[in-house]
């Protein structure tokens, strides 16, 4: 194991690691817990410059009133709306297409295979004029669906690349006795190659998850009003409405934040098998 | 299906379409969104467009060939954007050290050193909008943490976001925070799987510190290096909401990053120029390719082998 284990050293330097872990990471996620404090800070304490002291009580009534007074319930909705169909659908796609990739030696396989892994890669602004266009003529700019079916489509070039990599490392024997038997290949797919598929699902589900949930900048270019804009955009422009009121910049922040990192913590390990895209194994 | 007069040829027919088959949904998808979208992008930027069609439906862009290149030679603001662009590639790759410093620093078996990783690589969690507007509030004039900071220790504060020579190098801070937490779980991955053989037998020669990190884990580490290079890469070249949420690319212009600026062109305030807005995509593009190219070439060896 390298660096040694800490319990090989010095009393002093066990001491020593034991002071230096939670004050690393207080350093590390200051911003972030100022940011909490601060969601929970009366607009009293603010207005009067009180803004790292003692608060003079816990405001709950930041989160009642961003939740009340404005529509980040609804952006939340909407949220979900575009988020959990693009993750079934981005992952229904690429579990075909990565086990045609994985189980097929036809000979355009590597070239399919790179398109997807390169497609994943492009600058989103490369594609933002014809989606955007695209969009609007099939009367889709400005839904969730519109949103969502691009998300999909090009979350399919990241998911395939992970899905493709994961059956190959399956037993092939599988198939071949399968094959053998008589077994057609959309039965291979079904009853042999997608039980075994559950880590991997898992995996790409909380991942997929967590980048919808986060992405701005499609939101901003496909979606415009209350009624569709996920949490990203309607945060984005309920700061522009709430100048230097940073309660409530705050509380809204901490809420849209809060969804992808329960996910985290409920899936660590399948999130970071995905991060870490099978490679570093 | 057929009758099974003939079930070899049957077969092999069903297992060269199967594929295709298998594949159909997900390329077609592929194609219309990505694919295609591409190509049009290009063929855009030869043209001057408002984005709107005349009442037949017909497009109504002018060809102008090279014109808005030509332009873009011409645009300080493109150049801006590009010396930012840069800054940020340049800086970004500081995620790789600190990534691994964090990475070597967590790598123990202590209690509760799981949960310790985890809350390290919260900021990666979290969308990019939610970490502007918290590096923002790190920056705010006058009662910011880092305003603050500045003022106890010169006398006078700092206004990072407000200063046209800082305003990118505190955009690439706030940006840092999650590349790192990402750059730091891949060698923690990569940690794991050292081969435990090699670094006794290393420190039975002696090697420790900073020889037995350079000559024997950082050579095992290459994977994890690679795609951090990788991904570290992309991060600082697709930067755009940090800028949008920020700075909205100011003051004056001097945090635009090409993503961003082809956004304020083809959508922003400065009217609909999409085919100048496609052209500074496909410079853009051009870039991002360098890179793609590489990881596909690499891939491909990697496959090669096998």
């Amino acid at each position: 194991m390298f660096p040694r284990p800490i319990q090989k050293s010095s009393t002093t330097a066990q001491w020593l690691y034991a002071v230096a872990l939670p004050v690393a990471l207080i350093l590390w996620l200051f911003p972030l817990l100022g940011v909490a404090l601060t969601s929970l800070r009366p607009a009293s304490d603010l207005a009067q410059g009180n803004y790292f002291g003692m608060p003079s009580g816990i405001a709950w009534e930041n989160y009642i009133f961003i939740f009340t007074q404005t529509p980040i319930g609804q952006y939340m909705v909407n949220s979900l709306w575009v988020t959990i169909p693009t993750v079934v659908g981005a992952v229904g796609l690429s579990l075909m297409t990565g086990f045609a990739l994985a189980v097929y030696g036809f000979r355009a396989n590597i070239l399919v295979f790179f398109m997807f892994v390169a497609g994943n890669f492009v600058p989103f602004q490369i594609l933002m004029v014809p989606v955007r266009d695209m969009t609007l003529q099939l009367g889709m700019y400005d839904t969730w669906y519109g949103l969502a079916l691009f998300h999909i489509a090009f979350q399919t070039g990241f998911c395939t690349l992970f899905m493709r990599n994961f059956i190959k490392a399956l037993p092939f024997e599988l198939i071949e006795a399968a094959r053998v038997e008589g077994v057609a290949e959309w039965r291979i797919f079904w009853f042999i190659v997608l039980p075994l598929m559950r880590p991997a699902i898992a995996a790409l589900s909380v991942l997929v998850f967590t980048f919808i949930w986060n992405d701005f900048f499609w939101a901003t270019v496909l979606t415009q009003g209350v009624d569709s804009q996920p949490i990203t955009a309607g945060l984005s422009s309920l700061n522009g409405q709430w100048i230097a009121q940073w309660h409530l910049v705050s509380a809204g922040s901490i809420l849209a934040a809060l969804p992808p990192v329960v996910m985290f913590f409920l899936m660590q390990k399948h999130f970071i098998a995905g991060l870490t895209l099978g490679a570093v194994k | 299906m057929a009758q099974a007069s003939q079930p070899v040829a049957r077969r092999w027919t069903q297992r060269s379409l199967a594929p295709w088959l298998f594949l159909a949904p997900g390329l077609f998808m592929f194609t219309v969104y990505v694919i295609w979208p591409i190509i049009q992008s290009v063929t855009l930027s030869f043209f001057d467009w408002n984005g709107l069609y005349n009442k037949d439906g017909q497009f109504t862009g002018t060809f102008v060939g090279m014109g808005n290149y030509a332009e873009l030679m011409r645009d300080p603001a493109f150049e801006t954007s590009l010396w930012n662009n840069l800054k940020w590639l340049v800086l970004y790759m500081l995620a790789l050290p600190i990534g691994l410093f964090i990475a070597i620093f967590l790598n123990q078996t202590v209690t509760g050193i799981r949960v310790y990783k985890s809350l390290f690589f919260f900021p990666f969690v979290i969308s990019q909008v939610v970490v502007g507007l918290i590096f923002a509030w790190f920056y705010a004039p006058n009662f910011g943490l880092f305003y603050l900071l500045t003022e106890s220790v010169f006398g006078k504060g700092t206004a990072i976001l407000a200063d046209p020579d800082l305003v990118t190098y505190g955009i690439i801070v706030a940006g840092l925070w999650p590349q790192i937490a990402y750059v730091m779980i891949l060698y923690l991955t990569g940690l794991n799987n050292v081969a435990p053989d090699q670094i006794e037998a290393a420190r039975l020669d002696g090697a420790k510190g900073w020889r037995m990190l350079w000559y024997v884990i950082l050579p095992q580490l290459r994977p994890a290096t690679f795609i951090a290079v990788i991904v570290t890469v992309i991060g600082a070249l697709r930067s755009f909401d940090l800028v949008s949420i920020m700075t909205n690319g100011g003051p004056f212009g001097s945090s635009r990053v090409l993503s961003y600026y082809m956004f304020e062109m083809a959508l922003g305030e400065y009217g609909f120029r999409m085919g100048y807005g496609a052209a500074i995509a496909v410079v853009l593009f051009a870039i991002m390719m360098i890179f793609i190219s590489g990881f596909i070439w690499k891939m491909w060896r990697d496959e090669k082998e096998r």
